[in-house]
């Protein structure tokens, strides 16, 4: 009896003691994990998810305090991206409508702008150019298409307009996605 | 002018699934024929039951999958597996039994798993191992060959053996039942007996069984005519029977007494017919040709392991079963050399 | 020059088809007439769009450049008549998206006047081989056999890599294409004269001309212009008809029996491939001094009334080219750029002729039937035995289906050249080719908005970091000024006017400096309405 207790007291022992060491031996440095998530992210700073941007977001989802599912602009395949990150199981988009918008860029209509600076301020990646009293407009390239500058428009002259598709962005349609070859009838 | 975009090539093969299904139950014509020939009318019984269940049950499920009914049945995939399986059933199974190993191949082992094309293991073969697991009495009685019987059951008889389960008056299961030459060999060698005792009976013909060896060389001449007609490739068969004969030509040659000679290994039983039918069903086997020489010689392997050490006579279903768990993973490690790839290593 | 067959080595994997070849090749070939309108696109090659430099309206000449090239991977568009400039806009262009795409459009005048040409270099010898891949590069030549990267950049990779051999590809492998057939029969002479430029551009000691064996009266007429030349370092090598012989990795490995190293370039075996098509285009360029304005196309199929192969402008609408050709039968089915194993179906006809249009392929119903349904894929394998990269497309299919982009890159999905033969063998008729063209763009997609993303998070972490330091500053300010006040009762003999001012124009000064930082910090943007 006595000698059970011992010797499994000692394996105990002599594999605590290897575990230990080979967890410091072969330790796997590796990104913090918000920076992992947040490197998936669309970093369009949206703000969609209820948080200021999508590294906070990216903080709620490492400390376990926010879903998945909650990022329109990634879509489906950032929450499975991020599914398989965090080893979670694919849950459905909390707003599938929103994630199904075609991806759009932000047009100051620009003789309805009045120069107030405000869309300016709520820009996220400073992508729109002007001064105070002066015209401004929003360098496509770089707006993430968060609409974050619609609603401080004190003249509603900002729109959204979809991104064209062009030879450069254009991807062959999955065989899968039926009948979208067809569309041309 | 508008015109409806559809992707290149432009230009197809014009044959498709159904004709190879086609040409695999062509070729399996002379082996059933050699079989109906030595063994009565039995395996053909078993194909119209095998197959018509399979056909149901395939039906059955694709409706319940909400997936079109129609290709399904019409690729003949489920015909194929209803007839593999019958053929590998003794001719005096009862009916309901083959029922029972059809279904579970068909709805088990392959819808279950997303139908065809999706289900790692072969269905015929799942089936068989289900009924030799669990009706080991029922799966071990064949009949007599043709020549060795003094009692012939016509097709009224065989059809009431199988579905009545009685025999014709005055004929019991001594007079027409016999164990398979490989299930002899193993009951005979655990009794201690030397390979010369054992093939002094009227069973032996020159390699294997008497009857049996010959039903091996019908299913051999179809195996070969699928090769030629390129719906398989050379690499499984070949690899598979050669490392059989190997294996076992290695054991003879160190003990001829316990280790019968290779031929027998290769002649009795399903060696021949799961070589070229069996192990060489593309869904469940490895895919790159390296890898198809590794899956077939493992077979081959396991194989004889089993039928010299295992408690079944013979092994082919589950050596199959075996390896294909292993394919997926023999085929990443096999994966061809891209063009180039050696000219940019040196 | 020698008719001594060279060896001949294997390619893994390719197939056998019906070449389809003799519809087209039974008259000689014909010159498109000049057309009322020429729709040019900017972006006819690989590599970075042409640059308009005409204004709508302006009086072009043919021969004209109407789009700069942008950068050496580029390739400048000319005019290919003369007339004037209506429009410059997006316009239907020959792509398998159907999109549209920026244009020049030329209205003609009937004139057809040449501009101002370089000088015509007979004697090519005498330049330098930079000036001449310069005049290859004025002259917007690009890869004609339906590649169409722009020859002068293919040529420079001559010079970080010594080539010994030029190849020059006749092998025309694709069903119902004949161009470079026909231009071989009639015009040897001219693409012999190219390759002796190319020869001499890249110090090359040899030439192997690849022609398939299913042409044997070009094969003859390139023989008879090789002895016309006296060209001893050249020789044409026939090689058997098996697609995708034309390849250039598998002409390669057929002619030299060397294969292309897994992400290199034939120059890494001093190699360097072109289409004979390309090399008639640089005689013209180099001996003439004439830019690229048009091109050997071949109208084909059942759907079309006259067969044949024309010579047309760029820029001609597909509608004329069929109408010269006498039209449409009521046969046709399906109109194919390209052949019918890797080329896409038009949307529309109301298309331009572009650099790279070897082929419009009228077909029928009967010739290019409509696909079956896709059945289950059952491993069968034949993909795998056809693949000429030697790739396993069952798995890469299996992969693309589930979007597995990882997963398919590991089984080497950028080797495959889209060259349709496991797609053609699939006895499932899945559309094999389509699946990894969807991950491809898809994969590139992908990589593309990861950039963007990136920026984007750049962008937002640059602009957080700038509001944080105007709050600092703004916080440090508050507290200067809470100290001035504070000071101020202990030494109040200050002039209280003077005091103002200098703080009035502290702050100016402070202002200025945070805009300052401001504007340098957003680069772009000017957030000066914060800080009041």
């Amino acid at each position: 009896m006595l000698q059970a207790i011992l010797v499994i007291t000692g394996l105990a022992i002599t594999f605590g003691l290897l575990l230990g060491y080979a967890s410091v031996r072969f330790r796997v440095e590796g990104d913090p994990i918000v920076d992992q998530i947040d490197a998936l992210l669309p970093q369009t700073q949206c703000g969609q998810c209820g948080y200021a941007g999508c590294r906070p977001y990216a903080e709620a989802i490492a400390a376990g305090e926010a879903e998945i599912n909650r990022c329109p602009p990634g879509g489906e395949t950032t929450m499975v991206a991020l599914a398989d990150l965090l080893g979670r199981d694919p849950v459905p988009l909390e707003d599938q409508e929103a994630a199904e918008k075609p991806k759009s860029v932000a047009l100051i209509i620009e003789k309805d702008c009045i120069g107030c600076t405000l869309c300016i301020q709520a820009c996220p990646v400073d992508a729109i150019v002007g001064a105070p009293k002066q015209m401004h407009t929003v360098i496509a390239e770089e707006c993430t298409g968060c609409e974050l500058c619609i609603p401080p428009c004190p003249v509603e002259c900002i729109v959204m307009v979809p991104v064209k598709p062009s030879l450069e962005t254009w991807r062959w349609p999955s065989p899968d996605e039926e009948n979208l070859l067809e569309t041309g009838t | 002018m508008e015109f409806r975009p559809v992707t290149s090539p432009y230009l197809q093969a014009d044959y498709s699934v159904s004709d190879d299904m086609l040409q695999v139950l062509l070729a399996l014509v002379p082996g059933v024929v050699a079989l109906t020939w030595f063994f009565g009318w039995g395996t053909l019984i078993n194909i119209s039951i095998a197959v018509t269940t399979a056909l149901l049950a395939e039906a059955m499920a694709v409706r319940l999958r909400n997936r079109p009914v129609l290709p399904a049945l019409f690729d003949g995939s489920a015909l194929v597996t209803g007839v593999l399986l019958a053929i590998a059933l003794p001719p005096t199974l009862p009916w309901w039994l083959t029922v029972l190993g059809t279904l579970f191949a068909i709805i088990v082992a392959k819808q279950l798993y997303g139908g065809l094309g999706y289900n790692p293991f072969n269905p015929a073969m799942a089936g068989y191992a289900l009924l030799l697991i669990s009706f080991p009495a029922e799966m071990t009685r064949w009949l007599l060959p043709e020549m060795l019987a003094e009692h012939h059951l016509g097709l009224y008889d065989s059809l009431r053996l199988l579905f009545t389960g009685q025999l014709p008056a005055g004929l019991n299961w001594d007079a027409i039942s016999s164990a398979t030459p490989l299930d002899e060999m193993r009951t005979r060698l655990d009794m201690n007996q030397m390979i010369d005792e054992i093939r002094q009976s009227p069973l032996w013909g020159d390699f294997g069984g008497r009857g049996w060896e010959w039903v091996g060389n019908w299913f051999a001449l179809g195996g070969i005519y699928l090769i030629w007609r390129r719906v398989i490739t050379w690499h499984i068969p070949v690899s598979m029977l050669l490392s059989l004969l190997l294996i076992a030509g290695l054991f003879w040659l160190i003990d001829p007494n316990t280790h019968p000679n290779p031929a027998f290994h290769l002649f009795s039983g399903a060696a021949i017919f799961g070589a070229f039918f069996i192990a060489s069903d593309p869904v469940t086997a490895s895919t790159t040709p390296r890898g198809k020489l590794i899956y077939g010689a493992l077979i081959g392997v396991l194989i004889f392991i089993i039928r010299s050490w295992g408690s079944y006579p013979d092994a082919v279903a589950f050596a199959v079963l075996l390896m294909n768990m292993a394919a997926p993973t023999i085929d990443y490690y096999t994966q061809p050399k891209v063009f180039g790839s050696e000219e940019a290593e040196s | 020059m020698s008719t001594v067959q060279a060896p001949i080595w294997e390619f893994y994997g390719g197939i056998h088809l019906p070449d389809h070849k003799a519809e087209s090749t039974r008259r000689p070939i014909a010159i498109a007439p000049l057309p009322h309108r020429l729709v040019l696109p900017l972006q006819q090659h690989i590599g970075e769009m042409a640059e308009p430099v005409v204004q709508v309206g302006e009086q072009v000449l043919k021969g004209q450049i109407v789009a700069e090239a942008r950068g050496r991977v580029s390739a400048p568009i000319h005019a290919t008549s003369s007339g004037r400039v209506v429009e410059i806009g997006e316009h239907r262009i020959p792509h398998p998206s159907g999109l549209d795409a920026p244009c020049v459009v030329i209205e003609t005048d009937g004139e057809d006047r040449w501009a101002e040409l370089p000088a015509p270099w007979p004697d090519y010898t005498a330049h330098h081989p930079d000036e001449l891949i310069e005049r290859i590069h004025w002259a917007g030549i690009v890869g004609l056999g339906g590649a169409t990267f722009p020859t002068s950049a293919k040529l420079a990779t001559g010079e970080a890599k010594p080539i010994h051999t030029l190849i020059l590809n006749g092998a025309e492998c694709e069903p119902y294409i004949s161009c470079d057939d026909m231009l071989m029969r009639e015009r040897a002479d001219r693409v012999i004269a190219g390759m002796q430029v190319l020869l001499h551009i890249l110090g090359a000691r040899e030439c192997l001309i690849g022609i398939e064996d299913n042409k044997p009266e070009a094969i003859a007429a390139m023989r008879q212009a090789l002895d016309d030349a006296g060209v001893s370092q050249a020789r044409v090598v026939v090689v058997p008809t098996k697609y995708p012989s034309g390849s250039e990795k598998q002409l390669i490995r057929l002619l030299t029996g060397h294969e292309v190293p897994h992400g290199g370039l034939p120059a890494d075996l001093g190699l360097l491939c072109q289409n004979v098509a390309t090399s008639a285009a640089v005689a013209n360029a180099v001996l003439d001094g004439q830019p690229l304005i048009s091109r050997i196309v071949t109208l084909t199929g059942q759907g079309i009334s006259e067969p044949q192969n024309v010579e047309a402008r760029i820029g001609t609408l597909v509608t004329k080219l069929i109408a010269f050709a006498g039209g449409y039968t009521p046969a046709l089915h399906r109109l194919i750029v390209g052949g019918p194993m890797m080329g896409f179906t038009l949307h529309n006809d109301h298309v331009p002729l572009t650099k790279g249009c070897n082929c419009l392929l009228a077909a029928s119903a009967a010739e290019s039937p409509d696909p079956p349904k896709p059945a289950p894929c059952i491993r069968c394998g034949r993909c795998a035995d056809v693949c000429p990269a030697r790739l396993l497309p069952q798995q890469l299919y299996w992969y693309a289906h589930a979007r597995d982009f990882d997963k398919v890159q590991d089984y080497n999905l950028f080797d495959c050249i889209e060259c349709g033969c496991c797609s053609h063998v699939c006895p499932s008729h899945i559309p094999l080719v389509q699946y990894y063209r969807f991950a491809k763009t898809e994969i590139w997609n992908q990589e593309r908005e990861r950039r963007k993303s990136d920026l984007a998070r750049q962008r937002h972490e640059a602009r957080l970091a700038r509001l944080e330091r105007l709050e600092r500053e703004r916080k440090e300010r508050l507290r200067k000024k809470k100290e001035a006040l504070e000071k101020k009762p202990k030494g109040a003999t200050d002039d209280p006017k003077k005091a103002a001012i200098e703080a009035a124009m502290k702050r100016v000064a402070a202002k200025k400096a945070a805009r300052q930082e401001a504007a340098d910090g957003a680069g772009v943007s000017a957030n000066t309405s914060s800080e009041d």
